[in-house]
């Protein structure tokens, strides 16, 4: 799938997480990655770090590991 | 109007409305009754059985007294009081027949009478007329008026004796396409006045004139029922007991002989319909009294709106095409399914098991929609199951699931009655859900207070008799800032109900949340310039709500289609968990839904990361249940939403939908993506009642059953479980479950599995309650029973929960949720100056496939963009020119029209015709969390133009070769 859109899914996410209370906001990202992106679509989003890591959320970056 | 047929359970005329009170008994007529304080007399008497002769009263209106038919006599009392506005007393002794009262009665009846035109024989009311009924009730054998010399002044003949025209004589008005009014029988009993005003609150009817001259009128003078502020709910034809008010269908069709309880398949406020008939012609529809969700009342579209039905642009035999530049060819069942089948294993087998998947339809039954996602789950085996809910109230889902613990609603309809703030935010109920408005409006004129948070001044903001208290007129897309700031004014102001959130939710989520909301930034003063909102307006409305009682919030797609639509749900969570304000009557948060069945697709499974009852594929358990009950594996993994679904298309990695009864190329955003996304399928099932746009690029199409056509259930926005009752048989040969379970078969069959062999839907439910804990005692028979219930309904609820969360959230602990604005990306800038926002209107419903082809398109022929008269001007933009509309999404145009309902810089219009295709306007940014489509904020830029855009022509072009059905080979 078209690497901005997904990336640009994937930061809003990231977006609503960093607001939140507590320290697990990576966890929190990845979890709700997990929960409704098709494993496709985040095997995609992992692909899209080797070339477009610095378009990522930051939060995102460190949820990929975990998805 | 009486009820002449045998009715489903008792919905008899009782004369006046029920009270609440304390136990009072009398006698009638040597009886004992025992009925609440402030009954009338007539009431009482007809609980004993008694039926006192009236005309000007009805059971859904309040007592008039201006006929004097219904006189009785009280022991003790002089005279003879009218029963219908003699409220009981203890120990009171009535008697409703003497010689007396006899005499009275033919008196009126004679008077009446005498102005009255005797030709009941071909009267369309003939059979079904209150005042021929109450003439054979008292008696009436003649009538004793001597006529004058020069003979009897009516108001109903045309001309005099001398053949001079009767100044008295009013032509009847057929300016209404559903029903007529014909002054001439009007017996100026005042009901359809009453029934305007209480039932409907349009206050479109008046009695002009006085005595003998008084006349019904609609609107003001030269005014006829079009023109007039009538919004042809019906509710007048309904009260006037004569052949004044009739439906056109009546006067066509006859009187109709047999009748079948069943539910609206429009809205999401789900309306319980009396279907009457004369064998399997559909003479109209009628508001049933007994349905729990209006009372006895609908609007135009359940009442009037179902010609569809039979328009000759249905499909009724199933097609296929190689190609989609083919033109359709008319085959058997068996070949179309057989054709489908063999596709959509060739694709599995090329492309993988998740390569296909289905779109189910909140238009479509509870049954329908859950045999559909069994379709992807148990026999494409995967979970690619989306339904259209995901472009509207998916927001609702998530948000209302993470504070709350389940998705739904609060109330129950009635519960509007008891509140006493009402909050609407993002919604426009008089044209959205209007019998719910019309319930609403009842309650604001008994002293409710209202605050609308729309960008647009709604009907609601100010209307006959109703006006809101505030209207806080934000920016779209600010949402979220608005809903925060009434949070910061309710803590910072201690407005907060401090017990309630010690007992009913997390303390510790709330103090994170307290002290973010109570951060300046938060405050309406600094949001003020982001929002438009004026600081002190909002303040008040938060106080307003926090401390003017019971407060509710209604919301609808103005609060879930933005990119951040599940934070304002949370948002909105949070001011009722704040305010204390959830798990009584009166109060709640209350999702709109736009259609009939949203609510029930989502309960149903529909949603890709869940399966039936809101439980995630991931849990093991939930999974055991159901491969037990199905006989497969189940994915443990979310399968693709339907803009997922299309950009996996456009990527080459998604190949094959089955769609049911939905038509995502008109109505998700983006057309041109849509378009490239189907275009990129290799075979496209449309399941549905008519060619649709999706169609246009489908290579089968399944022809679709209506609502008239089969059983099932609706489960509306108070998550009312309605049954839907076959009516008629279905013109296309089979109902949509059945259509679904013949397409399962197909593949099933090819792979020697094991065949789905549902009989009924009754069949079809019971697999529903047995794997689905909220279902658990859902069965038809109790349905039968009960006339509907609502979720949950199971051990802990026998008989369903019309109020949720009253003990406790369902999750346990309320959670207060941090909400902070995030600007959408979709940004107004020196090309793209203006906001569109979007909404729909009354009489059209959603993509208009079913009221464009009804008489209801007198009220919107077309699409119109709504301008501020201050943005028209600087583009020399005038009434009804045509402008093109531009997005950095693409392009269309429509006529203008100049009103200041909008704010400078925001427009607005409707997406009811193809045509238009508002929606290549729109872009694909969505929600965070649900991918539901920012369809409410697009930048925009308007400019004059000479006519429809190359995209619309090209597309009509399009369009009408995708059309093209082969003639059947003989
Ligand atoms: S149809 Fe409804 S709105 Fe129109 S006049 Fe009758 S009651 Fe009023
Ligand atoms: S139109 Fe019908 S309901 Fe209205 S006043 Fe006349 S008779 Fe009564
Ligand atoms: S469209 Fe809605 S309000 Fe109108 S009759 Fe149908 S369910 Fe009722
Ligand atoms: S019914 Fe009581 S006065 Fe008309």
């Amino acid at each position: 799938m078209s690497h901005d859109k997904l990336i640009r899914m994937a930061n809003q996410i990231a977006t609503f997480f960093r607001s939140q209370p507590g320290s697990d906001q990576v966890e929190k990202v990845a979890a709700h990655l997990k929960d409704y992106w098709a494993p496709e679509m985040r095997a995609d989003l992992k692909a899209q770090a080797a070339d477009h890591a610095q378009e990522m959320d930051d939060l995102v970056r460190r949820a990929l590991p975990l998805i | 109007m009486k009820d002449f047929i045998i009715p489903w359970g008792d919905d008899r005329d009782m004369g006046t409305p029920a009270k609440e009170g304390a136990p009072v008994t009398l006698e009638i007529d040597g009886f004992s009754v025992t009925v609440p304080e402030g009954t009338s007399v007539m009431r009482a008497a007809a609980i004993a059985g008694l039926q006192i002769p009236k005309l000007c009263a009805s059971d859904n209106l309040e007592a008039f007294g201006s006929c004097r038919l219904c006189v009785v006599e009280i022991e003790g009392r002089r005279g003879t009081p009218a029963s219908c506005t003699t409220p009981v007393a203890p120990g009171m002794v009535v008697r409703t027949q003497s010689e007396q009262v006899q005499r009275i009665r033919k008196g009126v009846m004679e008077l009446y009478i005498s102005d009255h035109p005797l030709d009941c024989l071909t009267c369309s009311a003939n059979g079904d007329c209150e005042l021929q009924d109450m003439a054979g009730v008292v008696g009436l054998r003649d009538q004793r008026f001597e006529a004058p010399e020069g003979g009897m002044r009516t108001h109903f003949a045309r001309r005099d004796t001398s053949g001079e025209a009767n100044p008295e004589y009013i032509p009847k008005d057929d300016s209404n396409p559903y029903f007529t009014y014909d002054p001439a029988k009007c017996i100026v009993c005042n009901r359809c006045v009453r029934a305007c005003e209480e039932v409907q609150g349009t206050f479109a009817l008046t009695i002009q004139g006085r005595g003998f001259e008084s006349r019904v009128s609609a609107g003001g003078v030269g005014d006829d029922f079009l023109s007039s502020d009538c919004v042809s709910c019906g509710a007048c034809v309904q009260a006037c007991p004569t052949a004044t008010l009739q439906e056109k269908s009546v006067i066509e069709l006859g009187t109709p002989t047999r009748s079948v309880i069943t539910t609206c398949a429009y809205c999401g406020v789900g309306c319980s319909f009396k279907a009457e008939l004369n064998g399997d012609q559909l003479v109209r529809m009628v508001p049933y009294k007994n349905g729990a969700a209006n009372r006895g009342h609908s609007c135009v579209k359940g009442r009037f709106a179902y010609g569809y039905a039979t328009h000759s642009d249905r499909i009724l035999k199933p097609m296929i095409r190689e190609r989609i530049d083919q033109p359709w060819r008319e085959v058997s069942w068996d070949e179309a399914l057989g054709f489908a089948a063999d596709k959509l294993r060739g694709i599995q087998a090329k492309y993988g098991r998740k390569s296909v998947g289905v779109i189910t339809s909140s238009r479509c039954t509870n049954e329908e929609t859950y045999l559909v996602q069994k379709l992807a789950r148990a026999v494409f085996l995967n979970n690619n199951t989306d339904t259209c809910a995901r472009v509207c109230h998916s927001p609702t889902g998530y948000g209302l699931g993470q504070t709350f613990g389940t998705s739904a609603g609060t109330q129950n309809f009635d519960s509007v009655g008891k509140a006493d703030v009402v909050v609407v935010i993002g919604a426009n109920p008089t044209d959205g859900h209007p019998v719910f408005a019309s319930r609403l409006k009842k309650r604001l004129r008994a002293g409710a207070k209202l605050i609308v948070i729309d960008p647009r001044r709604i009907d609601l903001v100010k209307s006959a008799h109703v006006e809101a208290a505030h209207h806080l007129a934000l920016r779209p897309g600010t949402n979220v800032a608005v809903v925060t700031a009434m949070a910061h004014v309710i803590v910072t102001e201690g407005l907060y109900d401090e017990g309630f959130i010690r007992e009913r939710c997390d303390w510790d989520e709330f103090a994170e949340y307290a002290e973010f909301v109570s951060d300046a930034r938060h405050s309406p003063e600094a949001t003020e310039m982001l929002t438009g909102v004026p600081a002190e307006e909002l303040r008040a409305a938060a106080r307003l709500y926090a401390t003017g009682g019971n407060g509710a919030i209604y919301y609808g797609l103005g609060v879930t289609e933005h990119s951040q639509g599940s934070t304002t749900v949370m948002g909105i969570a949070n001011l009722a968990m704040l305010t204390g304000n959830i798990g009584r009557d009166g109060v709640g948060v209350n999702p709109l839904r736009g259609q009939n069945n949203v609510q029930g697709s989502c309960d149903m499974g529909s949603f890709p990361h869940e399966l039936p009852g809101y439980r995630h594929v991931k849990g093991a358990e939930v999974r055991a249940i159901f491969e037990a009950a199905w006989g497969v594996e189940i994915d443990a993994e979310p399968g693709l939403r339907i803009p997922n679904m299309l950009d996996a298309a456009v990527s080459g990695r998604f190949k094959g939908l089955y769609c049911q009864g939905e038509d995502i190329l008109q109505s998700d955003p983006d057309t041109r993506h849509v378009a490239a996304g189907l275009a990129a399928m290799d075979c496209v099932i449309v399941h549905d009642l008519f060619l649709n746009e999706t169609a246009n690029y489908a290579h089968v199409f399944l022809p679709g059953s209506t609502f008239l056509e089969k059983d099932g259930t609706f489960t509306n926005a108070e998550r009312r479980i309605n049954r839907v009752r076959k009516v008629m048989a279905p013109r296309n040969g089979y109902a949509d479950w059945e259509i679904t379970q013949m397409l399962a078969n197909a593949i099933l069959a090819a792979e020697d599995r094991p065949l789905w062999h549902y009989t009924h839907p009754a069949r079809i439910m019971e697999e529903i309650a047995a794997t689905t804990p909220g279902f658990a005692h859902v069965d038809y028979a109790m349905l039968e029973e009960k006339g509907s219930v609502q979720w949950p309904c199971n051990d802990a609820n026998p008989e369903g929960s019309p109020i949720m969360h009253v003990e406790g959230f369902v999750r346990g602990k309320g959670r207060f949720i941090v909400t902070e604005y995030v600007a959408t990306e979709e940004r107004t800038g020196p090309r793209f100056p203006l906001l569109l926002t979007t909404g729909r209107i009354l009489s059209q419903y959603n993509v208009g496939a079913q009221t464009r082809r009804t008489p209801n398109t007198v009220w919107h022929t077309e699409d119109v963009l709504e301008i501020h008269p201050h943005d028209a001007e600087v583009r020399g933009v005038k009434e009804g020119d045509w402008v093109k509309l531009a997005s950095r999404s693409g392009e269309t145009a429509m006529r203008a029209h100049l009103t200041d309902r909008v704010s400078p810089g925001v427009v607005y219009t409707t997406f009811h015709h193809p045509t238009t295709q508002a929606n290549v306007i729109t872009t694909d940014y969505s929600d965070w969390a649900t991918n539901c489509p920012e369809y409410k904020v697009t930048a925009v830029q308007v400019g004059l133009s000479n006519g429809p855009t190359e995209w619309q022509e090209e597309y009509d072009a399009l369009a009408e070769r995708a059309r093209r059905i082969l003639p059947a080979a003989e």
